[in-house]
């Protein structure tokens, strides 16, 4: 096992320098006297004191403690933790797309908005809808868009509707951002296969509804296959639908949101266009909207001229205002649109098709040893009970532990909540059956084990740089920072 | 199809549709109702092989006018900074940028150490107790500020000045839109927020005041004497910060805010046309459970040796659902990263001294620029922005495109958000330029007005 890292603050040495700033070229004036001094620091922040090499290995040596895409399997369900292209990353380093400010005269940006162009029409056709707007940061962020969308529309109308609807299998994100959109939830119930339970929809739908929050396919990595009804059930309340795009990377050019009925929906380009993670951010999550949101999409979209010059369009009395700082995640817009590129409709397609295919194999060769929780055809993922190894004493998330020791990020674990013991899988396209075999493989071996030496997998893991952490301690007596405040 | 990123060979697809039963790909999507099923090809854009994409995304770029090619002095939010050589290297590690949120943390120490870190730089430079592990951008996490002020005071009212970014203040006014919240806008006296309008917005049912210093104009806001009106109501103090100017401008914690949130744009991280920065977000002790987004905390492993975990998650959507403090499950980390890499490199020493160049070069072209035909509208201290009013019936849209030819990207025009400062250009000058390029710059201006 490693020893323990250091922190930055932990290698500082005073006099040591890892900087170099431009010159002065121009009169050495003393901080105070340009301004007032009680303006000025009272005391220096006490920021490390190391040289260019420290920096180098100590963020070196955090890499190494770090798993990635590039270090091997990760089918955390739910995150579509596809391959990462490199030309996005090279492209989006492009000083014209690095080094633009975006209040610069629009004569000089129109390469850049060029592609927002395309993007915004690339998005809308993916989706079947009508107009996208880029700005939303996350897929949280975008969410809350759309449904301040959905608010702004309803008020339009002279309508106050209070209530937003969601499956009880849906991402946590969806409740809490109706709440911050300032909305009640309701939360229904999935019938037996996991679908929406019809009658439990009609019950709740009424004239106070605003709309209903969906992923399709599902959380459980089922298509919801009452799609139209569902729409119509809520449309004819007059309320409207919203797509949460988590799950795109089933259907890509297969279905689309606008054609099952949905008024509203965000995508995830960090999750089905390969823009990376980052290890948390940054993402973007763009809205695209029906015809009847349009007008009060945030400001403003890009549009084109009758010349083929392309300009900022504030010209929207109804948007809902600004939901960002100027004009999205645009870096991330950058890879997205080259990802794009890298395939076409067609290879999107594939890309959906191949998603699918992955997971749908690894289902049911794991089927005999983790119980599925909804069999039958899954999409881009699948949703396993690890309840049957709980008479051994070994829970799911030992099962996750053990995996890391033979090189595997783990599944997504303990969601959706209506399952007991779940594992969620997601594979993506981008692993070859070599990779999915060995996966299961080690699956299968812990899932023996479990029976035979459970106290292995509960013990687990060995190899990693720390063992279990004491999650509770550090949340009852929390140490947040290492300075001394 | 064949393609470099899919390993699915003829071979591999024939033995997996056996195994799972199927006898082509289409049965796998049986499930979706013909009624809804996509026929045809999608009307998006073609696919272009790795040559042509690359060919095709440099002539995107090359028809944008950058930084390289053209001397920059526009700011208002987002600046022109040297980007020490190690960042790029650093935030290239692919251990870093293709992994997800680090909730496995035995695999993610990396990870979780550098927000600790991040979390640990922002409140030495802030002065405040607990930071997070950052948001979306500066001005979504001032609107969370709101948020956040409004949930801990059971209060309604937001007062902000007019002195704050106009695209923060949209934002702060959409979101307030979304929880029923009233916002309140105090006008400026000389470059700063007007305190005795200030005094009077603030009452009994304020739950925050919000203020940025340097503001928009890049005044530096008199905070000493505003922080006692917003106290004296119990209502809570926001400041919105340029990390950068931390470097030699007293620290928000000192000065009483009670959350202090900003964004670490300059802190090396590229402009790319306003995104992806990475916001952060400090509170006082009192607030920390109420803070929105991710949070790491230190602990041990089970044989005692330190580790990180993402912790405090109860505040949190995923397992409080519609009861969470804030919608955000995610936050900038790689850029997050970026700024810790920028503080570990300019250091204790390094943040005093680019924030006196900053400092420094943007007096000497304030000096410059108020003479003859330009002129300082504003008196108030300030620190790498300054407004400069020009001659009585300036175009500045026309007048930046002269710019523009002539190799410089001016400054931003006031008028756009303030019509009372019509012909006034907001000017940002950084460490990045010489004085040649200010004393060219000024001149330009003149010649051309």
């Amino acid at each position: 096992m490693k020893p323990e890292k250091a922190l930055i603050f932990e290698l500082s040495k005073p006099g040591r320098v890892a900087y170099s700033l431009p010159e002065c070229d121009v009169p050495e004036a003393d901080a105070a006297s340009l301004i007032p001094e009680d303006l000025l620091r009272s005391k220096p922040a006490e920021l490390p004191e190391v040289y260019e090499v420290d920096v180098i290995r100590h963020y070196t040596e955090l890499s190494r403690r770090n798993f990635g895409i590039d270090n091997g399997f990760y089918p955390l369900g739910s995150c579509t933790m596809k391959y990462n292209p490199k030309i996005n990353e090279d492209v989006a380093r492009f000083a014209g797309f690095a080094k633009i400010h975006p209040y610069q005269p629009e004569e000089s940006i129109q390469g850049a908005l060029e592609m927002l162009y395309t993007l915004q029409n690339d998005l809308a056709a993916l989706t079947g809808m009508d107009q996208v707007t880029l700005q939303p940061a996350a897929g949280a962020h975008g969410e809350w868009t759309g449904l301040m969308l959905i608010r702004a529309y309803h008020e339009s109308r002279g309508e106050k509707r209070t209530k937003v609807i969601v499956p009880d299998s849906s991402h946590g994100t969806n409740p809490a951002s109706a709440t911050v959109a300032g909305y009640d939830t309701i939360t229904i119930k999935s019938n037996e296969r996991g679908m929406v339970d019809l009658n439990a929809l009609r019950a709740v739908v009424g004239d106070d509804t605003a709309a209903l929050m969906l992923t399709n396919p599902s959380t459980l990595g089922l298509f919801e296959e009452q799609i139209v009804e569902i729409a119509e059930i809520v449309h004819e309340a007059g309320g409207l639908l919203y797509y949460d795009g988590a799950n795109s990377n089933a259907i890509m050019g297969i279905t689309r949101p606008g054609d099952m009925g949905f008024d509203v929906v965000h995508l995830n380009l960090h999750k089905t266009m390969s823009t990376p993670h980052g290890g948390g951010g940054p993402g973007a999550g763009p809205v695209g909207v029906k015809s009847l949101l349009i007008p009060f999409l945030p400001k403003p979209i890009v549009s084109k001229r009758e010349d083929g010059s392309f300009y900022w369009d504030y010209d929207r009395p109804q948007s809902i205002g600004r939901v960002k700082a100027f004009y999205g995640n645009f870096g991330i817009l950058v890879r997205a649109y080259t990802y794009i590129r890298t395939y076409g409709p067609d290879g999107l397609r594939r890309v959906s098709e191949l998603a699918v295919l992955n997971a749908n194999y690894m289902m049911h060769r794991l089927a005999p040893y983790y119980e599925v929780a909804y069999p039958g055809l899954c999409k881009h993922e699948f949703v396993l009970s690890g309840r049957k190894l709980k008479e051994y004493g070994v829970r799911t998330l030992d099962v996750a532990k053990r995996l890391l020791d033979f090189g595997y990020h783990p599944p997504t674990i303990y969601f959706p909540l209506n399952v007991e013991e779940c594992i969620m899988i997601e594979p993506t396209e981008t692993e070859s059956k070599e990779t999915l075999d060995g996966f299961i493989d080690t699956m299968i071996q812990i899932a023996k084990e479990a029976e035979t030496t459970p106290e292995v997998v509960i013990n687990a893991p060995y190899t990693t740089v720390v063992k279990r952490l004491d999650e509770t301690t550090a949340a009852r007596k929390p140490v947040l920072n290492c300075t001394c405040g | 199809m064949k393609h470099r990123y899919l390993p699915m060979t003829d071979q591999d697809q024939a033995d997996m549709l056996a195994a799972v039963g199927a006898e082509t790909i289409e049965d796998l999507f049986a499930d979706i109702p013909k009624a809804v099923r996509y026929n045809g090809v999608l009307p998006m854009s073609k696919r272009l092989g790795e040559p042509e994409l690359l060919k095709h995304m440099r002539s995107l770029s090359d028809r944008n006018a950058d930084f390289d090619r053209y001397t920059s002095f526009l700011g208002a939010g987002l600046y022109d900074h040297q980007i020490p050589v190690v960042l790029n290297h650093v935030i290239s590690r692919s251990e870093f940028y293709t992994a997800y949120t680090p909730y496995q943390p035995e695999i993610s120490q990396g990870e979780l150490q550098a927000i600790f870190e991040f979390q640990s730089y922002i409140c030495e430079l802030t002065g405040m107790k607990v930071a997070n592990a950052s948001m979306y951008d500066g001005s979504t996490a001032l609107a969370e500020a709101a948020a956040l002020a409004s949930g801990a005071t059971k209060r309604k009212k937001i007062v902000i000045s007019r002195a704050v970014h106009p695209e923060a203040r949209e934002i702060v006014l959409t979101s307030a839109h979304g929880l029923d919240l009233e916002v309140v806008e105090v006008g400026i006296v000389n470059g700063v927020t007007d305190q005795a309008a200030l005094a009077a917005a603030i009452t009994e049912d304020t739950a925050a005041v919000l203020l940025q210093s340097p503001n928009f104009f890049g005044c530096i806001e008199d905070v000493k004497s505003i922080e006692p009106l917003v106290h004296e109501k119990k209502s809570l103090l926001v400041l919105s910060v340029n990390p950068l100017s931390l470097g030699l401008l007293e620290s928000p914690g000192v000065l009483g805010a009670d959350i202090v949130v900003g964004d670490a744009q300059p802190l090396g991280i590229p402009a790319s046309l306003g995104g992806p920065t990475c916001g952060f977000f400090a509170v006082s002790e009192p607030l920390m459970r109420r803070i929105p987004g991710r949070i790491v905390g230190q602990t041990v492993d089970q044989d005692g040796k330190r580790g990180f975990v993402l912790t405090l998650q109860a505040r949190e959507q995923h397992i409080r659902r519609e009861k969470a403090t804030s919608n955000i499950c995610s936050n900038q980390a790689l850029l997050a990263l970026c700024a810790s890499v920028y503080m570990s490199t300019l250091g204790k020493a390094g943040m005093q001294e680019v924030a006196l160049l900053n400092v420094r070069k943007s007096h000497y072209a304030a000096e410059r620029a108020s003479h003859g035909s330009l002129s300082l509208p504003f008196s108030s201290p300030f620190f790498n922005e300054f407004v400069v009013k020009l001659p009585e019936g300036t175009n500045i849209k026309e007048l930046n495109s002269k710019l523009l030819d002539a190799g410089y990207i001016g400054g931003y025009d006031l008028g756009v958000s303030y019509p009372e400062l019509q012909g006034c250009m907001l000017i940002a000058v950084t460490e990045r330029r010489t004085k040649e390029e200010i004393d060219q710059f000024i001149g330009e201006l003149e010649a051309i007005v």
